[in-house]
């Protein structure tokens, strides 16, 4: 009888029991809670800074004005990417909630979103990349 | 002699493997809390990973500690994690996972871990208990005859009544990890079998047990639980259909 060695791991264990691996259902959900948690705090801030214009539309256009640096760029690349996946999951959760087939179909509708992402991402960076260049060299 | 000599060339030889389980203990005598325990084992291609806690138990460490009854994938007695994901060690063959890495065994997530790989069962049986799993009719049938039901009313749960009660939906659930209160998917999945039965009386009081805080609208459709039953059953798709039943107020 010939016994096959496996190799051993180098890795230590996680004294807390291991991460639940899941599948895309869970990894979905995760995201989720993620980007709407970040979108929150986002949407707090952004509700201060607009109510600004109503103490002085000069105090306004200074705040507004420094978010115009490469670090609030690549920010805003991240909030769009943010906003984007938890609109497009949240439609297909939607779909999974109140469509008679989305529970069968939810897997494929997870690869659906992550496609239309990609797509509409491919569309927005280039010109967001290309404004985060200009205020490099404009500053 | 020859003819044995032939029967043995018939039969290939099943081919066995070094393999290494990492399985998390705990021992309440002795341990402050679970550590992690390296075993070597010696397995066959056709083994399960119960085998090889079998083999750990009989001949390495015999006060490792498991549940186990029929060893077939009914008895529903062991659920565990295995590599991350709950799985019943009777129903995962060894030669499907990757041998090459040690293999993570570890007790059940977010119910109270009693001993290695066992866990206190009582919360995930009064949740149970509590959406009244047994027919509730109003009327009895004819004089020594059955109820009787069509094939297509049969066929509403049909899915449902394959539970055995593992607990590896439940305890793979993020809302029943986090919130021990919520009535978790078998609750819901065996809720269904009657709420969809029509010779079932009592479908909106379990409909009405089940649009409680905590009841089916904790439900997140992670699909951890469908991906988890080791009976194949649908149980995103059952609670949905519960949901269902109580935004129309009927099932």
């Amino acid at each position: 009888m010939s016994a096959v060695t496996a190799p051993r791991s180098e890795k230590k264990p996680r004294p807390g029991g291991t991460l639940y691996r899941g599948y895309t259902g869970m990894w979905s959900w995760v995201l989720h809670r993620i980007t709407g948690v970040a979108i929150f705090f986002f949407l707090l801030v952004h509700i201060l800074d607009t109510a600004l214009v109503r103490v002085s539309p000069e105090a306004y256009n200074a705040v507004i004005g420094t978010y115009k640096t490469p670090l609030m760029g690549l920010g805003e690349i991240g909030l769009v990417g943010a906003i984007l996946f938890h609109a497009l999951n949240g439609l297909r959760i939607i779909l999974v909630d109140f469509w008679s087939k989305g529970v069968k179909y939810q897997r494929t509708m997870f690869w659906v979103v992550i496609g239309l992402w990609v797509v509409l991402m491919a569309g927005f960076l280039p010109r967001q990349i290309a404004n985060i260049i200009l205020e490099v060299n404009g500053q | 002699m020859a003819t044995d000599v032939a029967t043995q060339a018939a039969v290939p030889e099943v081919q066995a493997f070094n393999i290494t389980l990492i399985i998390r203990r705990f021992l309440p005598e002795i341990d402050e809390e679970a550590r992690w325990e390296s075993f070597d084992v010696e397995v066959y291609s056709t083994d399960r990973i119960l085998d090889a806690l079998h083999r750990i138990k009989w001949d390495q460490d015999g006060s490792l500690s498991f549940r186990r009854s029929c060893a077939h994938g009914i008895c529903g007695s062991d659920a565990m994690r295995i590599n991350g994901r709950n799985r019943l060690a009777c129903k995962t063959l060894i030669k499907d996972l990757d041998i090459t890495q040690p293999i993570y065994v570890e007790a059940i997530k977010g119910l109270p871990l009693e001993k290695d790989l066992i866990v206190d069962m009582e919360p995930f049986f009064a949740a149970y208990r509590e959406v009244k799993p047994f027919l509730i009719a109003n009327s009895s049938p004819e004089p020594g005859k059955e109820r009787r039901q069509s094939i297509e009313d049969r066929e509403r749960f049909d899915d449902t009544t394959k539970c055995i009660l593992c607990a590896a939906c439940t305890t793979s659930c993020p809302v029943f990890w986090t919130d021990g209160q919520y009535f978790g998917p078998a609750a819901i999945v065996n809720a269904h079998r009657f709420i969809f039965d029509s010779r079932d009386d009592a479908g909106d009081v379990r409909l009405d047990i089940l649009n409680d805080k905590e009841g089916v609208w904790r439900c997140r459709t992670t699909f951890n639980c469908t991906d988890a039953c080791p009976r194949g059953i649908q149980v995103t798709q059952a609670i949905a259909d519960v949901k269902q039943a109580v935004l129309r107020g009927r099932a």
